[in-house]
């Protein structure tokens, strides 16, 4: 990577500076480019995706639209644990899986409204993102992979077999649709227009909570963490705190998204929450690029996108994905729009 | 009754422990968890099944060759997945290995079909019988066929040049680099004899099943992970003995509480171990550290 590896033991930042585009490369300057867009460019971007159910008919179009928004929710979650923070989670359909079943069963269940679950699966979430979160914290990179594994498998085998609670592999049909407002004036939340504004909602309230946070302290502590553990504890992040607080952070996204789900198919059932479901997931933030929030946007339309279109080759898609990602990791470990990390510039 | 059932636990334990040595013996090398183990596990049982299927060729042959290739596979993956990240961070490792996993895995649920494959083998030997207790030849077959590879292996290890070129690499790498060992030719002696391990894992699971999918890679890679864990990563004996430990604790877990939970408790032992006791029953090292 860099030929003057002597001069880096001195001063590594100032060798950097100069070419500094060349170095992150092509998407990853016109990702910033994307990043630091005028106001207007902003705004008219907005505009377009709110008329966007004027401009589409079709409501297969419209299906895709959601599911990848819907991936882009939970994406980003998984990206606060992975490139934020640098903590691998190849269970993350278990906090999905906590939110729609939370929603799904206060709905069906105790007639509770749409809003009041939200916060309810998203509290769980939280519970259980540090549940997992505090025991593993120790543990390296490859050893978290497979707690994680190891834990979104034990979800699955309880929704799939606690029968009192779930309802098992019979799943829980017939969730309501959710309302907004109050009496006479309650809207129901139940075409795909309605469905697409719940969920592009919860997309921007997703994007502007990760940015907030990336840019916050806590932000900052997790960079720090994901950059080199041992010096971020020097330097005084307490790193059980920090780390625990992105799995939550993580859990909390998760389970959003999660109950929108459940309220979207009017059905859940644990086989929407398999392994496979955590590796689909997982690929999203590694083929946009870890940590990066455009990046994460693109790859959800790539993943969830592309199949759709090129329907034919669909059964395609995993196989192309696996080889997808061996050959990312040895040519451009940051992925298509991520910036370059510290350990990756300077070590070998 | 409670004997009945302890011989398949025993060689279901046994058949983890196969596929947990594999683990730590990568694992004792490079410090990395091979995350393709599982899906090499079941090429294995494939290529063997897709042989007798297909060619009508007799199990020993179809075994031998089915781990020829999986041992071949298990070169390609390193070859491919771990050297040219030798260097990057652990992360980028992981993430490359993962993918070569779900390539895998998926390119058997295109090759073969999603659905169970009938492996049926009839052995024409009765059972042997002690008193209450009736052992199907097929128990014994399993147990026996483990025992001969993992003592090999033992010996391997323990008497011969490559084994103590193994040993030293997995002591001290640069110092083994030193001192004239070829370190490349041991991680891929390595790989190899731990994908053949796996490989004859699969075959038994396929022979005590009956039956084969491109999915039991998964369950079971993760299981004989918790086995690996539980005996001490990177100790060969530690992986014998958590294989056995696990295989009675999942039966004794599904005899006596929930038949339904029965691969939760597997996770649920490998979370508590890495919580308690990381470093494992046999292990000297620090875990995950």
């Amino acid at each position: 990577m860099n030929k003057t590896r002597l001069d880096d033991l001195s001063g590594g930042s100032q060798a950097t500076s100069g070419d500094n585009f060349l170095q992150q490369g092509v998407m990853a300057a016109l990702a910033g480019r994307l990043a630091r867009f005028s106001g207007i460019g902003k705004i008219a971007l907005l505009c377009v995706f709110l008329m966007l159910p004027l401009m589409i008919q079709s409501n297969y179009a419209m299906r895709v639209i959601i599911y990848i928004c819907l991936y882009i929710v939970l994406a980003m979650g998984l990206n606060v644990v992975m490139g934020f923070t640098g903590l691998l989670n190849i269970g993350h359909a278990a906090f999905y899986a906590t939110g729609a079943y939370t929603t799904a069963i206060l709905m069906k269940q105790f007639g509770m409204s749409f809003w009041l679950t939200v916060p309810a699966g998203m509290t769980l979430g939280v519970v259980l993102g540090v549940a997992i979160g505090l025991p593993t914290l120790r543990l390296r990179d490859d050893y978290l992979a497979m707690v994680t594994l190891g834990f979104g498998q034990i979800v699955y085998i309880v929704a799939n077999n606690w029968m009192g609670l779930t309802r098992g592999p019979r799943g829980i049909a017939d969730i309501p649709s959710p309302f907004l407002g109050w009496g006479d004036w309650a809207i129901p939340i139940d075409s795909y227009t309605a469905f697409y504004y719940l969920i592009f909602s919860f997309v921007l309230f997703t994007i502007f909570a990760c940015i907030r946070v990336r840019d916050s302290r806590v932000g900052l502590a997790w960079t720090a963490i994901r950059e080199d553990e041992d010096v971020a504890a020097v330097m005084g992040v307490n790193l059980v705190l920090y780390k625990t607080m992105s799995f939550a952070f993580s859990a909390a996204l998760g389970a959003l998204a999660g109950s929108f789900f459940a309220v979207f198919q009017h059905f859940v059932s644990p086989n929407s929450f398999t392994i496979l479901e955590s590796v689909i997931i997982i690929t999203i933030p590694i083929i946009g690029g870890l940590g990066s929030i455009p990046g994460t946007i693109v790859g959800a339309v790539i993943m969830i996108g592309l199949p759709e279109i090129f329907r034919a080759a669909s059964e395609y898609r995993m196989v192309v994905v696996g080889a997808f990602m061996v050959l990312m990791m040895i040519f451009k470990p940051e992925g298509l729009f991520g910036k370059k990390q510290f350990q990756q510039m300077y070590k070998a | 009754m409670f004997w009945q059932q302890f011989t398949n636990w025993i060689s279901l334990g046994a058949m983890y422990a196969m596929l947990a040595i594999g683990y730590t013996m990568v694992y004792g090398i490079i410090k990395l968890i091979n995350f393709a183990h599982g899906e090499i596990f079941m090429c294995g049982a494939f290529f063997t099944w897709w042989f007798m299927s297909v060619f009508h060729i007799p199990l020993p042959v179809a075994a031998l060759l089915g781990i020829m290739m999986a041992t071949g596979l298990g070169i390609a993956v390193e070859r491919i997945a771990y050297r040219p990240l030798r260097n990057a961070p652990r992360f980028a490792v992981v993430i490359s290995v993962l993918g070569v996993s779900i390539f895998l895995q998926n390119m058997a649920r295109i090759i073969w079909g999603a659905e169970f494959q009938v492996f049926e083998v009839d052995f024409g030997i009765p059972p042997l019988i002690l008193g209450t207790v009736i052992i199907p030849f097929k128990k014994i077959f399993i147990f026996g066929t483990s025992v001969i590879c993992m003592a090999s292996l033992a010996v391997f290890v323990k008497k011969t040049y490559l084994g103590k070129a193994m040993r030293a690499t997995a002591a001290d790498w640069e110092a083994a680099e030193m001192m004239g060992i070829n370190v490349n030719m041991v991680i891929v002696l390595t790989f190899a004899i731990g994908s053949a391990m796996a490989a004859v894992a699969g075959i038994l699971f396929a022979v005590n099943y009956n039956s084969i999918d491109p999915y039991m890679g998964f369950n079971a890679g993760m299981k004989a992970f918790a086995a690996a864990v539980l005996g001490g990563i990177g100790n060969i004996y530690g992986a014998m003995l958590g294989g056995l430990f696990l295989g009675v604790v999942e039966g004794v877990g599904s005899a006596y509480i929930s038949s339904m939970y029965r691969d939760a408790f597997a996770f649920g032992l490998l979370i508590l171990a890495l919580i308690f006791r990381p470093k494992g029953l046999l292990g000297e090292g620090k875990t995950g550290e």
